[in-house]
């Protein structure tokens, strides 16, 4: 087999993966072995590409061409790889946590819930390999229209309002932003293709590029820049797995990812100097306002989500500096949030199946009953506050260096301030866990660690939190690649 | 001569021959196989046709004399590039929507009615297909009465007994735009002394500057606007559509509309040409005005619907608005979207009305009389239904106009042909409609699948001989938006055809 058929194998596999969970529906067990298999075997596919990658190869595949010139086309490139192994290898220890969490709550529907996430993983790697801006575009809004029955996946009055806010605000930045940027890249570039470099015609007008680099970064609304956030922690009303594959990994990375992708393959960093001052001022205010709100969050995945908005910011702030090196910074940061803040997800998850807690100041005590979970939550916040030796040390290492490289004082600023708000919201919940003693309703109610499975998946994610500050070399080759190409 | 060279012929003279037959043989039974046999004929002419037209030079055409009387004198048929592709179109949905017919009719109409129904199907079929294909001015205005005639009736056999204002509504605003087509064509016969769309887009050069040649085009423009239900001459419409019977909604949705569009493309770019139509009146500003009023207002009153069917009726009057718009950037680009969008529009929201047709009978107690579709019937009823409900959906996205949909398409080509004329307040306004769709489909969809169903029914899906047709049309949505080599390369071939005939 060579790398196209990779390619088509790491799409098609979970699509096969989703019919054979939905055949499999009356057998649990059966259902959950699927799931498993297809992740372990998507994983072992996209692995497969990552030495081609690696050695510098490109594989392509065109698959149809929709409009005239404009084919759906896919073509692996480093940061595309970075994505794709993020998306995959964690969907294995997410289905393992899924089972754990999915039976422990006794969770309605969850046939439905494995066929729609095996979906969504589809096209989240149709994200990652998406060879143009049509294909890119066309594979974002399906992302958000299969995760969309995972959001209100609970039915709620609840839920539903929650799915209203996440499609109004991703599909209308998508459509009213995103799509005009697309066409009218098209409409200029007489091209949509991803080229290292840009696309773009040599002597656009810097308005014009600014205009439409604005129309790209709030279009992916999904990357969360402010005021287009709120999506975010309205679908945190979704099951925790949800929450921490998708709305932790697949689908904001899918965000983040797009935007690095249009700025380096659609714009190239050269043509954006001067025109992303703006830029900088917005993600460093999203990532100070969201970490304020964060701090007076007293419902756990909400002060999640809204580190996340503020984490995702980073990226962007990363990206719009324009510095070699704080662009491997936010190809890193991709990863290293992901690792981070799924460990955190899980942990929330793991405290609510075992505890039914979701409130921070119901966690007194809570670490010496689940020492696991909240040994992890510590790992994971750490990694979110920049400290080694956490993975979020090393993507902030390249950041800063980026930001001083190009004198970017403010950003500088910002990622100051932003490390001791982190620290100031995520580790008054590490000390309440281990130092504050139970609460007398704690000790009415005895419990001890989540179920097992929970348990499992929370530790190898905090381990490769770990293992990603020691050995982050494949990301970091990749990362290197994508600024170099 | 082979049978091929008949084609043309045959096309409008198999559905035609069919209803006499049905109401001498008048028997329901019979009346369905021969109709649908004539449809199958009708739709295997199109595809002939259409292969036939692919062989011609870019820019040919079929010319078919008929009783060998050539033309100016005789009538004419005349199949080009978007005359095979609106035949594929009405022939093909006449082909999807008879078969589904029989089991929904059997509810929805008194049996004895049965022959009639199919009678006035074919005659229908007959004068749609008749429209398309002629080359004849006034064979225009006999087709044109022949499918709105049966289409009255066909409305009126709805069980509601609001269908009978319903068609009698219709039939008063459609005598009127008939008239008015039939004043425009008599000044033009006047000016030219000829009935034929060629000679007389010839002749009509001599006496350009004449004013009679306005007021035939202003007569024909309102007449033809009334009978596509351009805002806001579309008040015929919504009552239309949803007192009629099911399977007449979905077919009339699906084509009596968009051929009114055909004619109006035919009238503009090969008879008048574009500089007279849009040089001399402000008639592209206007068309603009009112497609962006179609597209906002029409669509904002569908998501308060109380009516399923009603909503999507609305929702038709918004997307015509669509059509119109691409005619009036007077471009490849822009008359790409317009055709590329009937034949995408038809395709949806003939899926919707099928997937409706099949929903109102699971709304009903075993035997009876469907209800109506309104949405406090509907709690909960993706758990009963399934696959319909899903079959919506998708088919909504598409109004929507979300990528990998027909709809995405449409609104690709009218926003390249917005950015062409550096409109780009229109993209934006182009895109915000559009998210109009997405509130009145979502209405849907929260209804569906966030309410408890209703007490008392079981999951039942329509009867599998109206669901496959419908969930073929709404395959159909996905594969062309996928796949556009039809439907893209056929309307863009016309629209390069047509703007270049005008020049």
């Amino acid at each position: 087999m060579n790398a196209e058929h990779f390619i088509v194998a790491a799409l098609v596999l979970p699509l096969l993966g989703a019919l054979g969970i939905a055949l499999a529906g009356k057998l649990p067990n059966l259902r959950e072995g699927i799931t498993l298999a297809t992740a372990a075997a998507l994983f072992a596919c996209v692995v497969q590409l990552l030495d081609p990658v690696l050695a510098g190869v490109r594989p392509e595949l065109v698959l149809l061409e929709p409009l005239p010139g404009l084919p759906i086309a896919f073509r692996v490139e480093p940061l595309g790889m970075l994505f794709a192994l993020i998306a995959s290898g964690l969907w294995i220890v997410n289905s393992v946590y899924s089972i754990g969490y999915m039976r422990g709550n006794q969770e309605k529907h969850q046939t439905r819930f494995y066929v729609c996430f095996a979906l969504s993983i589809a096209a989240a790697l149709a994200i990652a390999f998406a060879g143009n801006l049509l294909t890119l575009f066309l594979f974002y809004e399906v992302l958000t229209l299969i995760t969309y029955p995972l959001v209100t996946h609970a039915g709620t009055e609840k839920a539903k309002q929650g799915g209203r806010t996440y499609l109004a605000i991703l599909m209308g930045t998508s459509v009213l932003f995103l799509l005009p940027a697309v066409i009218y890249v098209w409409h200029i570039s007489g091209t949509t293709d991803f080229q290292p470099g840009g696309i773009l015609p040599a002597g656009m007008d810097k308005g014009a590029i600014a205009i439409l680099l604005a129309l790209f970064m709030f279009g992916i609304g999904k990357a969360a820049l402010m005021p287009f956030h709120r999506w975010l922690p309205a679908a945190m009303v979704a099951p925790t797995p949800v929450s921490a594959l998708l709305h932790a990994v697949a689908v904001v990375k899918a965000g983040v990812f797009s935007v690095v992708k249009v700025v380096v393959y659609v714009f190239g960093i050269d043509t954006l100097t001067g025109a992303t001052d703006w830029l900088v001022a917005i993600s460093g205010f999203t990532i100070i306002a969201a970490s304020l709100v964060a701090l007076h969050a007293d419902n756990l995945k909400r002060r999640l989500a809204y580190s996340t908005v503020s984490q995702l910011a980073y990226v962007i702030l990363a990206v719009a500096i324009l510095a070699p090196l704080s662009i491997v910074g936010a190809a890193l940061h991709i990863a290293a949030h992901a690792f981070g803040k799924i460990t955190l997800f899980f942990a929330a998850g793991s405290i609510y199946t075992a505890a039914h807690k979701t409130e921070v100041s119901q966690l007194d005590g809570i670490g010496r009953r689940m020492p696991w979970t909240m040994a992890a939550f510590g790992i994971g916040a750490l990694s979110m506050i920049g400290l080694p030796p956490a993975a979020g040390f090393v993507s902030k290492w390249y950041l800063v260096s980026g930001a001083m490289s190009q004198g970017a004082w403010f950003a500088l600023a910002v990622i100051l301030l932003s490390t001791l708000l982190n620290a100031a919201y995520f580790l008054p919940i590490i000390w309440r866990a281990f130092f504050k003693p139970l609460s007398a309703e704690a000790v009415a109610h005895p419990h001890g660690e989540a179920p097992l499975p929970i348990v499992i998946a929370l530790t190898f994610t905090a381990a490769g939190t770990l293992a990603l500050f020691f050995f982050p070399d494949v990301p970091l080759a990749l990362a290197q690649q994508l600024v170099k190409s | 001569m082979s049978i091929a060279a008949h084609l043309p012929a045959l096309q409008v003279v198999l559905p035609l021959l069919s209803a006499p037959l049905v109401v001498l043989l008048r028997h329901g039974g019979l009346a369905f196989a021969v109709v649908t046999t004539a449809a199958w004929a009708a739709f295997a002419c199109a595809i002939g046709l259409w292969l036939q037209v692919g062989q011609l030079d870019p820019g040919g055409a079929i010319s078919y004399h008929i009783g060998s009387w050539p033309p100016p004198w005789g009538i004419e048929y005349r199949v080009d590039r978007l005359t095979s592709f609106v035949l594929l179109l009405v022939s093909g949905m006449a082909a999807l929507v008879l078969p589904y017919s029989r089991a929904s009719v059997e509810r929805e109409i008194p049996r004895e009615l049965h022959y009639l129904y199919y009678a006035m199907f074919a005659l229908c079929l007959t004068g749609l297909l008749g429209i398309t294909i002629t080359g004849d001015a006034f064979n225009i205005f006999v087709f044109l009465e022949i499918s709105s005639l049966s289409t009255y009736v066909l409305i009126a056999l709805g069980r509601d007994r609001r269908a009978l204002t319903a068609a009698y509504q219709y039939l008063i605003m459609g005598s009127i735009g008939a008239t008015f087509i039939v004043i425009g064509i008599g000044f033009l016969y006047l000016l030219t002394g000829t009935l034929n769309l060629v000679d007389m887009a010839e002749r009509l050069r001599d006496v350009e500057n004449y004013r009679p040649v306005l007021a035939a085009l202003a007569f024909l423009t309102v007449g033809i606007s009334l009978k596509l239900a351009l805002f806001p001459l579309h008040q015929w419409l919504p009552n239309a559509y949803t007192y009629a019977p099911s399977a007449v909604t979905a077919f009339l949705a699906a084509t009596a509309t968009k051929v009114s569009v055909y004619v109006l493309i035919r009238f503009y770019f090969t008879v008048f040409g574009e500089s007279l139509v849009f040089d001399k009146l402000p008639l592209p500003q206007i068309m603009l005005g009112l497609s962006l009023l179609a597209m906002f207002v029409a669509s904002f009153i569908a998501i308060f619907q109380h009516n399923l069917k009603r909503l999507f009726a609305y929702s038709s009057v918004g997307q015509i608005g669509y059509i119109t718009l691409g005619l009036s950037f007077d471009s490849v680009n822009g008359l790409t979207a317009s055709i590329v969008h009937l034949f995408n529009h038809g395709i949806a929201k003939g899926a919707i009305f099928l997937l409706i047709g099949g929903m109102v009978l699971g709304l009903a107690k075993h035997g009876a009389v469907p209800p109506a579709p309104t949405f406090d019937r509907l709690d909960g009823l993706a758990k009963r239904m399934p696959l319909t409900c899903f079959g919506i959906v998708i088919a909504g996205l598409s109004l929507i106009g979300v990528p990998g949909t027909v709809g995405f398409i449409s609104k690709w080509y009218l926003i390249m042909a917005a950015l062409e004329k550096g409109q780009f307040w229109l993209v934006g306004a182009i895109l915000l409609s559009s998210l109009l769709a997405v509130a009145y489909v979502w209405r849907f969809v929260e209804v569906a699948y966030f309410r408890a169903p209703l007490a008392g029914f079981e999951k039942r899906e329509a009867p599998l001989s109206m669901l496959i047709p419908a969930l073929l049309l709404v395959a159909a949505t996905i594969w062309f938006g996928l796949d556009t080599s039809i439907t893209v390369g056929s309307a863009l071939d016309a629209a390069q055809q047509l703007v270049k005939n005008g020049r």
